[in-house]
């Protein structure tokens, strides 16, 4: 699998073993943090909260992952000694002012995302792009993939876009090469995985969902939004229903006390909500 | 009084950076949602207040959210601009050596130009003749239309200018960089990229700046040495009407007959 990725993420080919060796934050007890910091003065210190702040915002608006290495060698440098504090205090300010949360969605290799803490709207008034033609392709193939039983075979993909007009193979009017931006971009986004399936011969692959779609949404959401373009309701689909309200009670009262307008029976509720 | 942020301003400022900068009726309509969906106090005339408190808290990070007036059709718009200006920060992580090469170059043109525009020819050129790596026809293209898309140029009939995003994120750095090659508005005194000068003394206005300070005087006067304003006086029209920009357009091409800047 780390091989896949190596060929297919962007960046250099020989970033996997330089980053390896760069992406040394020195493991220490708090005391000896706190002696670490004792030597710098606050004002270095929030300097270094303050750069890594910006470096995180500024990486994030690509929505590229943000490895740990990369913090380490372009704002932390020389500060490594102290790098556990920085980055605390870093998310602390980033949840205060921005009302965003530093996310590890890889906790081997230390990669990280930017997910906004606010409780989520029916409708997102972000940018109404070309962005939100692709989050719409995103949404429809993520709906696809749990309702699966949360992975599908490349081939049911693209046939299912087939349907809906957007063919892998022909260049579409709005998305462009859209193989690329659904086995490239929205993977290197970490939207979805696309992972080869073992033992197959010629190689096939399978879609997942991927770390960021995890944290931006869930399944309940996905549900409903399923449930919406069918006219149906969302426990008419009893397996994928429970799964999604387990997923709810698991993640635990996030949203339990937010009412938000034009609030279809929201997250919040599902969770109150017993079903089995 | 309030500063502390609340979740109504967390909201504004996350929609605020997606988009980059806003116009200021969408400005007004999100400060009011925002509110609402928070159940944050909310006053509609009070924006800027509301704007205040954010960048009270975003001030370490050497941002703002700055309001400035685009020079096409007069409206106020609302960016976040970082502050830090040394170099072009932003710009630096989404553009490759040369391609920021060529826009540096390509600011220098707009900037010289009478009108405040370089012509995609002239654009072209530059690119043929750039230090780092000489850029050809098609790459140029693409670059100039990635330039467009994030905000920093705006293109008009095959020409460019700078556009509002950039104006307001890089006032600075253009200020202390270009110093007297850049024209000031005797009117608002921000930069003018795009101007009608006097002939006579050399001053220069914004279009919309021209429009409101002349507005229905059948002999427009320079504020500044008296004679005769020898451009055609922009229409200001309502902010939702649709036809300001190129009303403007028009009003533009009216020689100024090669005055030099000095």
């Amino acid at each position: 699998m780390a091989q896949r990725r190596r060929s297919k993420g962007p960046g250099p080919s020989q970033g996997e073993l330089l980053a390896a060796e760069e992406d040394f934050a020195p493991t220490q007890s708090a005391s000896q943090v706190q002696r670490s910091l004792e030597r710098l003065s606050p004002a270095q210190v929030d300097q270094k909260v303050s750069e890594l702040v910006q470096y995180l915002l500024v990486k994030d608006q690509k929505k590229i992952p943000i490895k740990r290495a990369d913090i380490l060698k372009n704002v932390i440098k020389d500060y490594r000694g102290v790098y556990s504090e920085i980055i605390k205090r870093a998310g602390r300010t980033l949840q205060q002012v921005f009302g965003l949360q530093l996310v590890e969605i890889d906790p081997k290799h230390h990669i990280y995302i930017l997910v906004s803490n606010l409780p989520r709207l029916e409708v997102e008034n972000l940018k109404q792009d070309d962005c939100t033609a692709k989050l719409g392709l995103l949404t429809v193939i993520l709906s696809f993939l749990f309702m699966k039983g949360n992975a599908a075979k490349e081939s049911a993909v693209w046939e299912m876009l087939r349907r809906l007009r957007v063919d892998p193979g022909v260049r579409h009017e709005v998305f462009g090469d859209v193989k690329k931006l659904v086995t490239e971009e929205f993977v290197r986004q970490k939207y979805l995985e696309y992972n080869r399936i073992p033992h197959t011969d010629p190689p096939e692959f399978e879609f997942q969902w991927g770390a960021r779609a995890v944290k931006e949404t869930s399944k309940m959401q996905i549900l409903r939004f399923v449930a919406k373009i069918q006219n149906k309701d969302p426990r008419a689909w009893s397996t994928q229903y429970t799964e999604a309200a387990a997923e709810e009670a698991a993640v635990g009262g996030l949203f339990q006390d937010v009412n938000t307008p034009g609030d279809t029976g929201g997250a919040s509720q599902g969770a109150r909500r017993r079903t089995w | 009084m309030a500063t502390q942020m609340t979740d109504g301003h967390r909201r504004f400022l996350q929609v605020l950076m997606s988009h980059g900068i806003m116009e200021g009726s969408v400005a007004r309509t999100l400060h009011r949602d925002c509110c609402e969906i928070h159940k944050v106090y909310y006053a509609h005339d009070k924006l800027d207040d509301f704007i205040n408190v954010v960048n009270i808290h975003v001030q370490p990070f050497f941002m703002q959210i700055r309001k400035g007036m685009s020079e096409d059709d007069g409206r106020t718009y609302y960016a976040l601009v970082n502050l830090a200006e040394t170099e072009i920060t932003k710009m630096a992580s989404d553009y490759t050596e040369n391609e920021l090469e060529l826009f540096r170059k390509t600011m220098d043109v707009i900037i010289i130009s009478e009108s405040g525009f370089a012509s995609s020819t002239d654009i072209l050129n530059l690119a043929d003749q750039l230090k780092t790596k000489k850029m050809k026809k098609k790459e140029a293209e693409q670059v100039l239309q990635n330039l467009v898309q994030d905000k920093w140029l705006s293109e008009r009939d095959g020409e460019y200018t700078l556009h509002t995003r950039c104006i307001m994120e890089m006032e600075q750095y253009i200020l202390s960089n270009y110093q007297d090659l850049v024209r000031k508005c005797n009117i608002c005194h921000s930069l003018a990229i795009q101007s009608q000068v006097c002939e006579t003394c050399g001053i220069g206005m914004h279009l919309p700046c021209a429009g409101k300070y002349f507005k229905a005087q059948t002999e427009p006067h320079c504020p500044h040495c008296n004679e005769f304003w020898p451009h055609e006086i922009p229409e200001i029209n309502r902010p939702d009407s649709q036809l300001p920009s190129s009303a403007l357009r028009e009003r533009r091409r009216t020689p100024s007959s090669g005055t030099r800047r000095h």
